[in-house]
């Protein structure tokens, strides 16, 4: 039973073992992949063409499999490890327990935006940026340095409260709750963090930082809450939309799942909490 | 350590991209709803040439049949130092690029300059795969 915990409550453990797993993906070249898939998707979603992973309906069944895909990797390192989420709207500094040394390590240094402690430093050398758009090889951060906060649990609130799933043109233009989550319209929630953490989060290649798979898993938990809220609200569009994944189209790059078969995620893991 | 272009990798790992669509300008969608934080967006945004913080940023009009700026981005291509910056132009008219990608600016200029503050001197690469 894969049941995906808040950060907050890991054991030692618990972070030592998927701290583990992750720089063993690393070194056998598995999660590189990774980051080279999210580039691809983020470069040819567009607003008035074919678009999947983002600023689309398939947002977050896109990342539910996405997700689910990286988990399994992680288990077959180490049965054990499943995905934390970081919820953000009570781990909301850079004080948090999240950026600790024996944890995701911390914020960069100001010359170089370097992160220099914790696993995932350039000292360390287990860490290696490969999949990159710029010159720079070592993970950067820039935890909270463009001032806007971290989206509060009032306003996670207020997004939840959105009744419709999606509405037209089903873009980073739509109104619904969707493209409230993701970030492009609204109070802003998923496009913050990203914007928060600064460095790779905020580039094209964002899973190179490994807070990357803790703020999707929360996201997706959102998703899951929205669900419980609304139980009428239906996954839209539901067919023959143009450009976009209808309810039952399969999602590249898989070619196989549909946004009907991620709308419920029990079978695949539960969260600590009750949704 | 290989290094293939953008265009590459999206064709290997995203197969075929939509139909390429000119965004003429802001659409409807946007008119009638405009992002809350998002600042006005140029409908046409002008060329530039300047030295920004040491580094040399250019905007234009695309040239060159098939250039991929063009692509996303209306036909307007972005360099820093000569180098491509993969820009996107959203729905309501306001710009991200590969380096700043979640937060959206109003004009390709801006959008420049924020990436040379990111970069701290870094070279943009075509994207490189390990
Ligand atoms: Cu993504
Ligand atoms: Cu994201």
């Amino acid at each position: 039973m894969t049941v995906r915990k808040n950060q907050a409550t890991l054991t030692a453990d618990e972070k030592r073992r998927f701290v583990a797993a992750l720089l063993e993906l690393k070194r056998s070249g598995r999660y590189d992949t990774f980051v080279t898939t999210h580039n691809a998707f983020i470069m040819s979603d567009t607003d008035d063409g074919d678009r999947v992973g983002h600023r689309s309906p398939s947002f977050l069944p896109w990342h539910r499999r996405f997700l689910i895909e990286f988990e399994e990797a992680l288990k077959s390192v180490d049965a054990t490890v499943t995905l934390p989420y970081w919820d953000w709207t009570a781990d909301r500094t850079p004080r948090s327990s999240l950026w600790a040394p024996d944890f995701l390590g911390g914020t960069g240094r100001a010359r170089d935006g370097q992160v220099t402690d914790g696993p995932f430093a350039r000292t360390g050398g287990r860490w290696p940026i490969a999949v990159r758009v710029d010159g720079r090889d070592y993970l950067r951060r820039d935890l909270g340095a463009g001032g806007r906060q971290l989206p509060t649990r009032a306003e996670v609130d207020s997004v939840l409260a959105v009744e419709t799933y999606d509405t037209a043109p089903w873009n980073s233009a739509s109104d619904g709750f969707r493209n409230h989550l993701e970030g492009w319209r609204g109070v802003n929630l998923h496009n913050r963090v990203h914007v928060w953490v600064g460095g790779q989060m905020a580039t094209g290649v964002s899973p190179n930082d490994p807070v990357f798979w803790l703020h999707h898993a929360f996201v997706d938990k959102l998703w899951a809450d929205w669900q419980a809220r609304h139980p009428r609200s239906a996954y839209l569009p539901a067919a023959g939309t143009r450009n976009v994944v209808d309810l039952h189209d399969t999602m590249r790059p898989w070619n196989d799942v549909t946004p009907a078969d991620m709308l419920d995620h029990t079978p695949h893991y539960t969260f600590d909490t009750a949704a | 350590m290989s290094s293939i272009t953008r265009r590459r990798a999206l064709g290997v790992a995203a197969g075929a991209a939509g139909a390429v669509t000119a965004l003429a300008q802001a659409g409807p969608a946007a008119a009638s709803a405009p992002r809350a934080a998002a600042p006005a967006a140029d409908p046409d945004p002008a060329s530039f040439d300047e030295v920004y913080q040491g580094r040399r940023i250019q905007g234009g009009p695309a040239r060159g049949g098939g250039h991929h700026g063009g692509h996303h981005a209306g036909g307007y291509t972005v360099t820093i130092d000569g180098r491509e910056l993969h820009v996107m132009r959203n729905a309501d008219g306001t710009w991200i690029s590969v380096i700043n990608h979640y937060e959206p600016v109003a004009t390709p200029r801006e959008l420049a300059r924020a990436a040379v503050r990111e970069l701290q001197g870094a070279p943009l690469v075509p994207l490189t795969l390990g």
